[in-house]
């Protein structure tokens, strides 16, 4: 059970050890920060929230298992992923406005179209700011 | 400048925490419950709706909830702490000052501002949009009245979630009409006791004699009638009547029969009421310690508590932990079986007046940073992975949480999930 801190610093160091042998590394006169992934994903610490995909409709954009990070701060337009709550669902989904109206899609061309009933409630819960995916699968 | 203080709170804080994440709740009658499921906490207004009343206990309103479809969860505190946090991040945005007085109800500083309501209304929706949750902001003067005003926000749906009372005129009317039961500070007591004297609104004790209030309701009396006449009273950081107090409470699981369990719970109790203190930035000059058998169950009951002074106010977890062992030691009798037990701190002053005492020889400096750096590794590895010595072990006084929803916003393996 890991915890999710988002908004926490998460260092980095640019310069992955010293050398602890007697003199001083002369890359140690170098070192003047640590990257911190939380920063370039995570630019509203309280606005941001993750969450999970689970289904393969919107492959190849987002797979089964990816995170999303879901940035609650940013107006939604048309063309961004989203996490829209569409009959009381939370469901990852890509948006555009039409005539004013949010209407959503899948991005997998062998998914079936999204079609939702005519007098569904569709509600934009959050624009997907990022998502991520283990490249190399961890346990 | 005349001042103008915001008091903004969660509508139905911890049903609202849980709806952010579950709109599947959104419309349907949902109601938390205390620790160990006990009784209830937080309704929301369709619970209020089919008769629900809080504090009422769970197994006395089952058949009725189960009839009426209602959402009973367990209460997930990790989850209202953490949305708590955030909604206060936005609050920081929009005031200068911002004070917070409880888990769902902070004081803002809106002096000298060209709209304060339209200030309060961007505020309002901005903590919706990017927490979830909605808010009602009562506006006024001083603290007492801001706390009215948000009472009338929240009670009258046709102002929309803002109530302004810097208008006397207006702010007059207003307490004219409201009952003094309902002004803050005003308990059962000393409602009775008003009413007594034939004080039955806000508006007949603010036009008491400050002096006559005093011998009536003692120096509380006297503040509160100042502080409807839009005198303040409460100084802005002044830690806040309801936070001078500070304390963690649980029901066991099951009844506690050993003194090393109950040092155990009593410690991590402890460790916990120093975090809250050092996020609050307050000392505790004292601790007490209590502790009771089921007072409804068999066998023989005993209710106790201990407490110890410190040499010097104080936020550190080592120090609590080692002071509520000792007066849970003083409290404990062989042979009952202990259902319940807490840990309350009171007299809590800002952290910045203690005054040094000769006898407390220790190194502050390296206290903080200690304590830094426990709030930090708990933080990032969940709460409870760094604890001080005294608080590890068997943890058989956990307690009773059967519909707790997901740590959704801490949690890595618990975050919500959304369909693709």
């Amino acid at each position: 059970m890991r915890p999710v801190v988002i908004g926490l610093p998460l260092p980095l160091p640019l310069v992955g050890f010293r050398i602890c042998c007697g003199f001083p590394s002369p890359a140690d006169d170098w070192i003047e920060d640590a990257i911190d992934v939380s920063r370039l994903v995570v630019t509203n610490p309280a606005a941001t929230f993750l969450w999970r995909a689970s289904g393969d409709c919107m492959t190849p954009t987002i797979l089964d298992g990816d995170y999303l990070v879901c940035d609650r701060s940013l107006a939604p337009v048309s063309g961004d992923v989203v996490v829209a709550v569409v009959d009381s669902e939370p469901t990852v989904k890509r948006l555009a406005y039409v005539a004013g109206r949010p209407a959503l899609s899948h991005d997998n061309p062998l998914s079936p179209p999204f079609a939702p009933d005519p007098h569904s409630e569709i509600s934009i819960w959050g624009v997907v700011a990022w998502s991520l995916r283990a490249h190399r699968p961890t346990r | 400048m005349r001042p103008v203080i915001a008091l903004s709170d969660g509508n139905c804080f911890y049903v609202s925490c849980e709806r952010v994440f579950d709109p599947r709740l959104e419309g349907r009658p949902t109601v938390v419950l205390s620790s160990n499921d006990g009784n209830i906490i937080a309704r929301s207004p369709e619970a209020k709706a089919i008769g629900l009343k809080m504090g009422d206990p769970y197994f006395k309103v089952r058949e009725l909830c189960a009839r009426e479809r209602v959402a009973a969860l367990s209460s997930n505190y990790v989850l209202y702490g953490d949305m708590s946090r955030r909604v206060n991040a936005v609050y920081e945005r929009f005031a200068p000052e911002v004070v917070v007085y409880s888990i769902d109800e902070s004081f803002l500083d809106f002096t000298g501002l060209a709209d304060p309501v339209g200030h309060a209304r961007a505020l309002r929706a901005t903590v919706r949009q990017w927490t979830g949750i909605p808010t009602c902001v009562g506006l006024g003067p001083t603290k007492t009245l801001a706390k009215v005003a948000n009472h009338l926000a929240k009670r009258t749906p046709a102002l929309d979630g803002v109530c302004d009372l810097s208008d006397p005129q207006v702010r007059a009317a207003a307490l004219d009409d409201l009952p003094v039961g309902d002004v803050w500070g005003v308990g059962p007591a000393y409602a009775a006791r008003l009413t007594a004297m034939g004080v039955t609104t806000a508006g007949q004790l603010r036009d008491l004699d400050p002096r006559q209030a005093r011998a009536v309701l003692s120096v509380v009396g006297e503040r509160l009638v100042l502080e409807l006449r839009a005198q303040t009273c409460l100084s802005w950081d002044e830690v806040p009547a309801g936070r001078k107090g500070c304390a963690v409470t649980r029901s066991f699981g099951q009844p506690i029969t050993d003194l090393d369990d109950l040092l155990q719970a009593v410690a991590s109790f402890a460790s916990r009421v120093g975090e809250k203190l050092r996020r609050n930035g307050v000392v505790a000059p004292r601790l007490s310690v209590f502790m009771h058998t089921n007072p409804f169950g068999a066998g023989p009951h005993h209710s106790a508590s201990g407490a110890v002074t410190f040499l010097e106010a104080t936020a550190d977890s080592t120090e609590l932990v080692a002071g509520a062992r000792q007066a849970a030691r003083q409290a404990w009798r062989d042979g009952y079986r202990y259902s319940k037990a807490g840990v309350l701190c009171e007299g809590l002053i800002p952290a910045g007046q203690v005054q040094a005492s000769l006898l407390a020889a220790k190194d502050p400096g390296r206290s903080e940073r200690l304590m830094a750096a426990l709030d930090a590794s708990n933080r990032r590895f969940g709460r409870g992975s760094v604890v001080i010595g005294a608080t590890t072990g068997r943890t058989r006084w956990t307690q009773k949480a059967e519909w707790r929803t997901p740590r959704y916003t801490t949690r890595l393996d618990e975050v919500p999930v959304a369909r693709a």
